[in-house]
């Protein structure tokens, strides 16, 4: 590609603009991704201003107008108690983008100086990370996070610790083979031979030369991060009543499916549309930054 | 080959080493006491004390790792919290059924990837590839318990053409047990169908570029046999890595699709595990489905080499 002619990894900050202006445009051009930000950027602002917007307490019950379907007063119509479902479905966006986001942060902020240790020392310490890694990744991905809820207790914020634990060996792998190819390369070996200490190395160049398939993989994993977190709730291990959350209005719908259909419909829409958007922006965002699909 | 086999199965054992540590560990720093929750709160401690004697609770963490490994090797997985029965009895008993509603999900993902894959990657960029793509983006991103209650409301409750939930065994009633299976197959199937299909995709796309398949073009072959012949054998293997990689996210989804639709399977059991702290019953379902992934990916590699005989078994990776 002719962005990367001249273009020396590790270069100044002037290329380095001038190569993010280059990817927002290849971004901009690839319409379907586009559209997906800008309707996740819809969501996140549903979610920020969520008190503003939603017409009515996501928590207030109302016993006189239980089983709405959905009309004028109630869009979306009301729950077994009566609390309004279009209120409840602004709020929870909340639990999701913050355990999409969270979650996968510090999964990223766990994995990538684990696998940067690795990759760059290799070694006993090495050997012993990646056989964990194998033993994480043979587990089917939801019964480690639900053994790793259910250990910690139901709420939010432990479900979104038993998500980044499940996604952790995956950052942490990927970290490491880039390290693995970049370690190799000669501008390393330049800067060793100027004399740059390991940390050095690590900090300046190793990591500034891998973030391009962490943050794709990141943006990927984020719309899953979204769903485990639903299941999470909608296992009765995620967010806990009264707070609402797509997964556990799910839940609680799936006992009125034959009275008030509605309940199950508009939280499902939700994450549907929502992981939708963030699936969509990562793969714009691969074809963009990764070379190997251009 | 069995050179091959006997090397990549004793890798098995420290990743299910490290699996049984991280289970256990886990399961060991859980707040409470399991003679306690056999026993309930109001317990005598002489009754207390003496099933933890009994569960071998009164010895160190380690002698106690030692004990449920030691065991585990000799076919002895310990007993349930619950009913006190052995634990890998109700293992069989599970495996039989989460084993066929995976094979069947395999089966309905097959069917529609591989015809959606072919058919977007030969009329690449036009409205078929784009449906095909687009549709496939969105059953990645529609959870799998949405579409599970989504599918009982039409076809159980509105429809009434299906059962909402249940299992019959296929040697009692193979049709009810089929039309008990379809729904929570589908379910299943339908993300892993949408992963395949654009994997597919995106390997025919590259494939159908090569120079050989302009020869067999050139030299008057029908498309069919093109595609079928030529391109899709070569394909397939990325494909079928894939596969061995999803399989933890089938056993995964195993674990949403039964609890939905009441499948007494593995998943159901190690949800109901979990609900009420059935730990060795739990790290029985967690070491059988971990031993199930790692068979599962040898498995794909000796398909590998039956797909493409120059793929030679040596090692593993690792």
């Amino acid at each position: 590609m002719s962005l990367a002619v001249g273009t020396l990894p590790g270069a100044g900050s002037a290329s380095a603009g001038r190569r993010g202006e280059q990817l927002l445009r290849r971004l901009a051009r690839n319409r379907l991704a586009l559209a997906g930000l800008v309707v996740f950027s819809l969501v996140v602002l549903l979610a920020v201003l969520a008190p503003w917007i939603a017409p009515y307490s996501p928590v207030r019950t109302d016993f006189t107008a239980y089983l709405q379907p959905p009309g004028p007063r109630h869009l979306m119509g009301t729950d077994e108690l009566g609390r309004d479902v279009l209120s409840r479905v602004i709020f929870g966006a909340r639990a999701s983008l913050e355990a999409g986001v969270i979650a996968v942060g510090l999964a990223i902020g766990a994995g990538v100086p684990l696998g940067l240790v690795a990759g760059f020392y290799r070694g006993p310490l090495d050997d012993g990370l990646m056989r964990l890694t194998d033993a994480m990744l043979s587990f089917p991905q939801l019964v480690l996070a639900l053994a790793v809820a259910a250990v910690l207790g139901p709420g939010l914020a432990k479900a979104m610790i038993a998500i980044a634990v499940v996604l952790m060996p995956v950052f942490m792998r990927l970290m490491r083979a880039e390290v693995l190819t970049q370690r190799e390369r000669e501008y390393v070996d330049a800067a060793r031979a100027l004399g740059a200490a390991d940390r050095r190395i690590i900090w300046r160049h190793l990591l500034p030369n891998s973030v391009a398939p962490i943050v794709v993989q990141g943006s990927l994993n984020v719309a899953g991060a979204i769903i485990t977190e639903a299941t999470l709730s909608f296992l009765g291990l995620g967010t806990q009543p009264p707070t609402p959350s797509w997964g556990s209005m799910l839940n609680a719908a799936q006992q009125y499916l034959t009275q008030a259909p509605w309940l199950a419909f508009w939280p499902g829409l939700a994450i549907a549309i929502t992981v939708f958007c963030v699936n969509v922006a990562g793969d714009g965002i691969r074809e963009v930054w990764d070379p190997r699909t251009r | 080959m069995t050179r091959f086999l006997a090397r990549r199965l004793l890798q098995m054992i420290p990743v299910l080493f490290f699996v049984s540590v991280i289970i256990f560990v886990l399961i060991n720093l859980v707040p409470g006491d399991a003679a306690r929750l056999f026993l309930g709160e109001e317990a005598p401690p002489e009754a207390l004390a003496s099933l933890r004697r009994e569960l071998g609770l009164d010895q160190p963490l380690y002698i106690q790792y030692l004990r449920w490994v030691g065991g585990m090797m000799r076919g002895d997985f310990g007993r349930s919290f619950k009913d006190n029965r052995p634990v890998l009895a109700t293992l069989l008993q599970k495996v039989p059924v989460t084993a066929e509603l995976t094979a069947a999900a395999l089966l309905i993902a097959w069917a529609i990837a591989i015809p959606a894959g072919v058919l977007a990657a030969w009329r690449q960029r036009t409205a078929a590839d784009y449906g095909a793509s687009a549709t496939a983006l969105v059953g990645l991103s529609i959870p799998n318990f949405w579409l599970g209650i989504m599918l009982i409301y039409l076809f159980a409750v509105h429809l009434r053409w299906l059962p909402a939930s249940g299992f019959a065994p296929p040697t009692e009633d193979l049709g009810r047990n089929l039309r008990t299976i379809v729904m929570p197959a589908f379910v299943l199937g339908v993300v892993l169908a949408a992963v395949v299909m654009r994997q597919l995709r995106s390997s025919m796309v590259e494939v159908l570029a090569a120079d050989f398949v302009r020869t067999a073009q050139a030299k008057g072959l029908a498309a069919r046999a093109v595609l079928v012949r030529h391109a899709l054998r070569n394909a397939v293997i990325p494909v079928v890595t894939v596969m061995g990689i999803q399989m933890g996210t089938l056993l995964g989804g195993a674990v949403i699709t039964e609890t939905i639709f009441a499948v007494p399977g593995l998943g159901q059991l190690a949800v109901n595990a979990i609900y009420t702290r059935d730990y060795p019953m739990l790290e029985g379902v967690v070491m059988t489905s971990a031993l199930a992934i790692l068979l599962i990916n040898l498995l794909v590699d000796v398909v590998y080499s039956l797909i493409d005989p120059r793929i030679k078994l040596a090692g593993g990776r690792s």
